[in-house]
């Protein structure tokens, strides 16, 4: 019997996740694509001068970022699912809420993690001010985080639906919003120079709250799911 | 507690709502009738607003009892999700498209009522951003229950919804208010003195109570349809129906 140990939940969840990503690297690579076309859109659609681009920047930024989050995330549990590991998961002496956990933030730093990066890269191109760029990663650290907490929670009540993708947006999009609301503010407070420490406390206030609350509630989704 | 375990029948709930509703229903039609012409007839007009002030007897209920027929849901899922009460299920089941409806209300009597005071249908203040997510939350609760096909998962799916949406709406609240706000502030009180004149006060709480009452009697004939459409195959309703 394996012991109740975080340390080893993550590991075994991240060294699974990261072979993942290693032989389906496309699959994996997709949600990033997409928002990289998402960001570029809104110049295409728009003149684009760049005090207009500077003013939309952190807008666009994370609403790519949160479209992209719930392509990432409503299959999260679809392979589980089908090839009954998730049943495996349930019946494990290791609490599931545990494993749920460990399994989002294993995703994360193979779908959040990298939207950082590319974060001020999007935000470069959209002539968002260099200032407002470590304002930016911090915000989408805090951000794409709660976001996979809130996702994760959506793709567990939707595992057991035969096509559950669009009813996993209406789902979680509202839930997702405080997240973007406070996350483009405090980008935008940044990108004018203003301090967004405000912003971005309370952002991480809702962070914390929803990382931690949500896997019971993911949890409890996926045992119904099981049923 | 006894009274608990012999609600949580189906056959006793729908004899004893049965019996119950007209003594419910008969009430909050006289009291809105009454609240009606007290607003509509002899409330004096607003100084600022003349007559629009009144869709304000429309609109004040149906936004409170939004948010107040979220909340009896979600007590209603956490009820039927820890007790695995089915009859609290179907409570929940059957608030759900009323309290959409009500928040559509809200949301439509606020456009109507915005446009000759504010000069506009629509903005995105706290409030109103707020109340449209609250539509969104209804809606999903809704679909996700129908998209199960097995009806008890349904129910404990769209519970987890219901109650993670609870605790949602006042994070979604506080952080839409970051924004310059410009709905006014509530100007009914409960514990300190209220901001509008004792004529307009009392048809606005009297209609108050109206619309929660018929609110309570629509949830429980809806309840007493959801109990028949769940247990039409048990013999209580066969016996009931070919009676």
């Amino acid at each position: 019997m394996t012991s109740v140990s975080l340390s080893r939940v993550l590991r075994a969840q991240m060294l699974k996740e990261w072979r993942q990503l290693g032989r389906q690297f496309g699959a994996t690579l997709t949600p990033l694509l997409f928002f990289a076309v998402v960001v570029a859109l809104f110049p295409l659609s728009t003149q684009p001068s760049p005090e207009r681009l500077a003013t939309i920047a952190g807008p666009v930024v994370w609403v790519a970022a949160l479209l992209s989050a719930m392509l990432a995330l409503q299959t999260l549990f679809r392979s589980d699912y089908d090839d009954g590991s998730l049943q495996l998961m349930a019946l494990s002496p290791t609490p599931l809420w545990l494993q749920v956990w460990a399994k989002q933030f294993a995703h994360w730093t193979t779908s959040g993690l990298p939207l950082v990066l590319l974060g001020p890269v999007a935000g470069y191109s959209l002539n968002l001010p260099a200032e407002a760029n470590l304002t930016l990663v911090l915000a989408l650290l805090l951000g794409t985080l709660s976001l996979s907490a809130l996702g994760a929670m959506g793709a567990a009540l939707t595992v057991g639906l035969g096509q559950g993708g669009l009813l996993f947006s209406v789902l979680v999009l509202p839930l997702m919003v405080p997240t973007l609301i406070l996350g483009a503010r405090a980008t935008e407070l940044a990108g004018a120079g203003l301090s967004a420490s405000g912003a971005l406390n309370v952002l991480a206030a809702i962070t914390l709250l929803t990382a931690t609350l949500t896997p019971f509630a993911t949890a409890a989704a996926l045992r119904v799911s099981l049923e | 507690m006894n009274w608990f375990y012999r609600m949580s029948s189906p056959p006793h709930f729908y004899r004893w709502a049965g019996a119950a509703i007209p003594w419910v229903l008969w009430p909050a039609v006289a009291l809105g009738i009454v609240a009606a012409y007290l607003g509509l007839v002899r409330a004096p007009q607003d100084y600022q607003m003349g007559d629009t002030v009144r869709i304000m007897y429309v609109h004040v209920p149906s936004a409170w009892l939004s948010l107040m027929s979220y909340s009896s849901m979600a007590v209603a899922a956490a009820i039927g999700w820890i007790w695995r009460m089915k009859l609290a299920h179907a409570v929940a089941a059957a608030i759900a498209p009323a309290g959409a409806s009500l928040t559509f209300l809200a949301l439509v009597t606020g456009a109507i009522w915005g446009k000759p005071t504010w000069g506009t249908y629509w903005v995105w203040d706290a409030r109103l951003t707020s109340e449209l997510v609250l539509l969104f939350l209804f809606m999903g609760v809704i679909l996700l229950r129908n998209a199960y096909e097995d009806r008890p998962q349904g129910d404990r799916a769209a519970a987890i919804l219901t109650i993670v949406g609870v605790v949602n709406v006042p994070i979604i609240h506080f952080s839409v208010k970051w924004w310059n706000t410009l709905h006014q502030t509530a100007s009914v009180s409960v514990t300190g003195k209220s901001g509008i004149d004792a004529s307009l006060l009392w048809p606005l709480l009297l209609m108050m109570l109206a619309f929660t009452l018929y609110l309570v009697a629509l949830v429980l004939m809806r309840t007493r349809n959801e109990v028949l459409r769940r247990e039409q195959r048990k013999r209580w309703v066969i016996e009931l129906v070919s009676s």
